[in-house]
């Protein structure tokens, strides 16, 4: 199956230390990964690489391109998307609508030909009546499936989501995870919460102070069992 | 759009002033200040002040948002009210003890008040239920540089987001038993908090250009259709253009 992330002995240093430490990670086509490691251990980091927010040695290719500089990585934003950890930092338009749309009017869409893809995904994504709120003022799960819609608004071949179900009620909980599980896109989910993972992704890696110890717990039926405690702290 | 600007926007409904473009919005709103500030004849400032009440009627706002917009306005302008005629050496019409006031006083009084006032409600009639996005669009395509355009316009977006985080940290002072006294504590704990709020937007700013990176921001923001003016505003700058010409002639010419 066609890798759509190759990451080849990635390292990232930052303030001295190392933050990711001879990283390397397949990404298959529609693939679903979890990402699990404890708080620190370079999860977000790793997500960042991806899409070139953080300066890495080593070999990043994202859907069959090699990235390096700044203009191969936005080339290739977009297709895949990445939600960020903290909604207020993903959201910062007027009104719902507007955030959707700008994602692809970056792409190149015209406005009207936006205004409708944003109509038609909000209502699809059951979101709809969000469409004309101002975004600071939504409540903290609106604000996260309201990230997710801006994302989704790109129609990326590849998600990066950091932490998605955060401090989401069990109403958001379960829209949230619909939306997901209806997605055909390859994905990437750091999380702490296990049932999640064992409900959206096929497969785990684990971070550990950088390291990633994969292999072990590739396809490997109970994975679950493997993750220590530690991990999810 | 029903509230686009992150602070509180005085609300108008579905108004003539909403049919036209932005640019025709900032455009006008510019004149009318520019001049007003240039005119000093009473008859044409009393003719602007009429004509501004045109485009507040037009801009059918709720009255009540209205007036608690104006209240701070007001409140500033009593004050030059009461004081300015006792500060301008002239005739004198009045004398209260050691304090005369004249009639030159009042003349400059009056003329500032009624010349706020005009500029005051022109951008309140004019870009209040503008949000920043649309505002931003309309300056630059009016000259303002890109740059600028986007400083404005995030200015108005994070304005809101910053007096949130400043209550929150004074909150969880607040919690932790801080009162703020005239020591050199407070003045401290101050000083840290506005450090802190200066740390947390400088991070919160780069979170954010991170994120718009992600969704394929590259510098400019994209072009929106809402800007290009129509038939409305060419009636509406028409009459507008006939307007100030007539108040052109008067102030200037005769």
């Amino acid at each position: 199956m066609t890798a759509v992330i190759d990451l080849d002995h990635v390292s990232v240093t930052r303030g001295g230390r190392l933050v990711l430490d001879d990283v390397s990670l397949t990404l298959a086509a529609g693939e679903r990964l979890a990402l699990i490691g404890a708080n620190g251990a370079g999860k977000s980091t790793l997500l960042r690489t991806i899409v070139g927010l953080e300066k890495a040695s080593g070999t990043v290719a994202v859907l069959g391109e090699r990235c390096s500089s700044e203009a191969d990585f936005r080339h290739i934003r977009g297709r895949v998307a990445y939600l960020f950890q903290d909604p207020d930092d993903q959201l910062f338009c007027p009104t719902v609508m507007e955030d959707v749309i700008f994602g692809p009017l970056n792409q190149g869409l015209r406005r009207q030909e936006a205004l409708a893809l944003g109509h038609a995904l909000l209502r699809d994504l059951g979101l709809f009546h969000l469409a004309d709120r101002v975004t600071h003022h939504l409540s903290g799960g609106e604000k996260r499936l309201v990230s997710l819609a801006a994302i989704l608004a790109m129609r990326p071949q590849v998600l990066l989501l950091d932490e998605p179900t955060n401090t989401l009620d069990e109403s958001h909980l379960g829209i949230m995870l619909d939306i997901l599980s209806r997605q055909s896109a390859a994905m990437i989910v750091v999380s702490h919460d296990l049932p999640i993972l064992q409900r959206l992704t096929e497969r785990a890696v684990i971070l550990r102070d950088g390291h990633l110890t994969a292999g072990a717990l590739h396809r490997h039926p109970q994975w679950i069992d493997q993750v220590h405690l530690h991990d999810l702290r | 759009m029903s509230a686009g600007l992150g602070i509180p926007v005085v609300h108008s409904r579905h108004s003539p002033i909403e049919r036209l473009s932005g640019r025709t919005r900032v455009l006008v709103t510019l004149v009318i200040i520019v001049f007003v500030t240039v005119a000093y004849r009473p008859l044409v400032l009393g003719a602007a002040l009429c004509g501004v009440f045109l485009l507040v009627l037009a801009a059918r706002f709720h009255w009540a948002d209205l007036r608690g917009r104006l209240m701070h306005v007001e409140g500033f302008l009593l004050v030059l009210l009461l004081l300015l005629p006792f500060s301008v050496p002239g005739q004198p019409l009045l004398a209260l003890g050691p304090f005369t006031a004249t009639e030159e006083g009042v003349l400059r009084a009056l003329t500032v008040v009624i010349k706020v006032n005009i500029c005051v409600l022109t951008a309140l009639a004019m870009l209040g239920s503008m949000d920043p996005v649309r505002f931003a669009e309309a300056a630059e395509s009016l000259g303002l540089p890109p740059k600028f355009a986007r400083l404005v316009q995030f200015t108005i977006r994070y304005v809101s987001v910053f007096g949130a985080e400043s209550t929150r940290l004074m909150e969880s002072m607040r919690a932790r038993g801080f009162r703020p006294r005239s020591n050199l504590h407070t003045w401290r704990t101050y000083g840290t908090l506005a450090g802190m709020l200066l740390l947390r937007s400088l991070e919160r700013a780069r979170r954010v250009e991170e994120a718009m990176r992600c969704r394929g921001f590259t510098g400019r923001m994209p072009a929106s259709a809402a800007q290009s003016a129509g038939g409305f505003d060419l009636v509406f700058g028409s009459a507008f253009a006939c307007a100030m010409l007539a108040l052109l002639v008067i102030e200037f010419a005769t």
